[in-house]
């Protein structure tokens, strides 16, 4: 798959075959379209002339939920639900954006305490992604190694809140629960722990050879494709843009550690293929791993629940804030008017924007390729049908 | 005392009926249907993969419902997959079991009070035999609610019992 | 490029069309625009050397009440680092925005969901069809006055 094949093609004899367009679909109940989406495949043999993506089935009424709340505070589990891979970034990205509105300032306790929770949420949801596009590709041993170092993880946010998966955890202006005595040590042997599995992941997967034939050179995203459908994230790291939230457009207390942003160099393709950017994921988990021990390392004493608002009505105005979600750039816009009810929240998702470059990168490929690249969108269909 | 009673010395013989050892049969290889939707599917791929291991039961997940034997509704059903659910149960062939898991099946979760697109309960559209309540139920949770679906396959007869 | 540099810059080529400019006071500052003008003015945006806001962020639909909807438009530009937004307002009886997909193919999809959800109309849209709501949903959900339906294909909708 080193080229885009265009119909019609010709036998070895030099005689053009004949073929017709079919329709295939693929979906919503597929093993590989991770979750409900539906992808209807123009093909003409093997060939994907045209894909057509059909979102919407798991469409829960986020933003109208958030209208009938009485309270800015009881939006936030919808919040989880959203990238239910991704929860605190999800939390911390709305909480950020009340903050704004109500202009109140966090202690510094809570700001490290949100960092480690969003990076240690990072590596959780990379392994994810990376163990089911192994699995999509037919390697099933990395899904089980991933799974196991994921429940390291769950381990400690359960520790701390109490719930694996969907947290309540960080609030408009600090955090649910104070870290539990013990965490810092737990988390720091998990850090011991979780770097060589890492290598072991790379011995596993990445540079094995049948994986980077199925997935380099395959749905190659070029840069400037990849910034006019406003893809972010892994997505737009992997195509060579040089661009991470954390660093560019800053929030929190990302600026006090000493960390890099990777990006795809189409080291065994072409810049932007499924292999960059599924090699941009594994390298950022280490950089995660070297926020997080800093962190730990400068955390201060504090109350993390002194500055939580007992009510929340901000000023009317509008506010949109950005933060860097596994996925890409989640947004919220909130428009409150004055009352204890937010007006609308319209949440910006990463994976809706990622998904929609899809049928650019997809043509000219094969069916087999379009599962390859729609593992490397990585994409979650709560967030893309909020 | 019956002609064949405690007539075996050594246990190389079991003696059963037919109901026993078709229920034993039928619980102890519940193929799954491999069907998340939203959350609660990462709690399932958790109870799946290692720490919770589900194979132990053996319960090997299946793409196709064809050859599944229970289907796990894990995650909110919406209006529009409602129809293509009641198509799946229908291609799966009998003996066949649905376990709801979370709450969103289960009831509508908490998408119940505004949720217009969202169906309260999938049990709306096809019959239901364990609910396994939590949001997301924990893989130990959902454990529990194999278990009792294996304890109500293994009283089920091929009798019909009269009214 | 601050926001006042900004907003004078569009006002210089496009004064008879901004309704609105709200600078100070405000987190996000934002240009009003009339939506008859709107495709100029976001192709003014994006190809203009100074501002060059090659990167459109969000784009919302909003019901203000009032028989007033409107389309929000967060830009970014990756280059300069700088960002405005754009806002436009549009009567409920007839909404009629023009499409910027032309512009930001990220639009594309962004212009569908505020079609699906509050059935704001977008002119020049390659492809302006439902795309969360089943196809043969219904009314505009996230409007203000919206009911929800009783039954829909004969499952029933409320708890």
């Amino acid at each position: 798959m080193s080229e885009i094949l265009t119909p019609p093609l010709k036998t070895s004899t030099g005689r053009t075959l004949r073929t017709e367009e079919m329709v295939v679909n693929m979906g919503p109940q597929h093993p590989s379209t991770h979750g409900v989406l539906r992808l209807e495949l123009v093909v003409d043999g093997e060939i994907v002339v045209d894909v057509i993506p059909h979102i919407g089935y798991l469409h829960r009424c986020f933003e109208k939920h958030s209208e009938a709340m009485t309270n800015y505070q009881q939006v936030i589990p919808y919040c989880d639900r959203l990238d239910y891979l991704a929860s605190m970034n999800m939390d911390w990205g709305y909480a950020l954006a009340v903050e704004k509105l109500l202009a109140i300032q966090v202690p510094e306790r809570v700001e490290y305490i949100r960092v480690i929770m969003a990076e240690l949420q990072r590596i959780a949801s990379h392994l994810i992604a990376l163990g089911t596009y192994g699995l999509d590709v037919g390697a099933f041993t990395p899904f089980l190694f991933m799974f196991r170092d994921r429940e390291r993880i769950l381990d400690l946010f359960e520790m701390t809140c109490g719930a694996r998966l969907l947290y309540n955890y960080i609030w408009v202006g600090g955090v649910s629960h104070d870290l539990p005595p013990g965490f810092i040590d737990k988390a720091r042997a998990f850090c011991k722990y979780f770097r060589p599995n890492i290598k072991e992941c790379n011995d596993l997967l990445t540079f094995n050879e049948i994986f980077i034939k199925r997935t380099a050179n395959v749905g190659v995203l070029p840069r400037e494709v990849a910034i006019a459908y406003a893809c972010s994230g892994p997505m737009l790291r992997g195509s060579g843009v040089d661009f991470d939230l954390r660093r560019d457009d800053p929030y929190g207390i990302y600026n006090k550690f000493q960390w890099n942003v990777v990006t795809g160099k189409g080291e065994v393709g072409t810049v932007g293929d499924c292999w960059d950017r599924y090699m941009v994921r594994v390298r950022e988990m280490e950089q995660s791993l070297d926020i997080i021990e800093q962190a730990l390392d400068q955390i201060p004493d504090g109350d993390v629940q002194s500055s939580i608002p007992k009510r929340i009505r901000p000023n009317p105005g509008d506010v949109y804030v950005r933060t860097e979600s596994p996925r890409g750039e989640i947004g919220f816009y909130i428009i409150s008017d004055g009352s204890q009810t937010p007006y609308r929240v319209k949440a910006r998702s990463p994976a809706f924007v990622n998904l929609s470059v899809c049928p650019e990168i997809c043509r000219g490929s094969m069916i087999a390729d379009v599962v390859a690249i729609v593992g490397s969108i990585d994409i979650v269909l709560g967030e893309i049908d909020r | 005392m019956g002609l064949l009673d405690k007539q075996f010395n050594n246990s190389n013989v079991i003696i059963t009926s037919l109901d026993g050892l078709l229920n034993w049969a039928r619980l102890s290889s519940l193929w799954q249907m491999q069907f998340g939707l939203a959350c609660c599917a990462i709690e399932m791929m958790a109870a799946a993969a290692s720490n919770y291991d589900f194979d132990r039961f053996g319960v090997i997940p299946r793409a196709t419902p064809r050859q599944s034997d229970v289907m796990i509704v894990a995650g909110t059903v919406t209006l529009k997959m409602a129809s293509r659910i009641k198509r799946l149960y229908d291609q799966m062939s009998e003996p066949r079991y649905v376990i709801s898991m979370g709450s969103c099946s289960n009831c509508g979760g908490p998408y119940w009070e505004h949720g217009y697109h969202v169906l309260k309960g999938v049990d709306r559209v096809i019959p239901v035999d364990v609910y396994v309540p939590g949001c997301p139920p924990r893989p130990e949770a959902l454990m529990e609610g194999l278990i009792k679906l294996q304890e109500k396959i293994r009283s089920s007869s091929l009798v019909k019992k009269s009214a | 490029m601050t926001p006042q540099e900004i907003s004078e810059k569009l006002k210089a080529k496009f004064s008879d069309a901004v309704v609105e400019t709200k600078l100070e006071g405000v987190l996000d500052p934002y240009l009003k625009i009339q939506p008859a003008r709107l495709l100029e003015a976001a192709a003014f945006l994006c190809d203009e050397d100074d501002l060059q806001f090659d990167y459109l962020m969000c784009l919302s639909g909003v019901d203000y009440s009032k028989g007033i909807l409107g389309v929000v438009y967060h830009c970014y530009s990756m280059t300069k680092g700088h960002k405005i937004t754009i806002k436009v307002d549009v009567p409920a009886e007839k909404p009629d925005v023009p499409s910027v997909a032309s512009v930001w193919p990220t639009a594309n999809w962004h212009e569908r969901e505020a079609y699906d959800l509050f059935g704001i109309r977008f002119a020049g849209h390659p492809d302006l069809r439902r795309i969360l709501l089943p196809e043969d949903w219904d009314g505009y959900p996230l409007r203000k006055d919206y009911k929800v339906p009783e039954f829909y294909q004969g499952m029933k909708v409320p708890y």
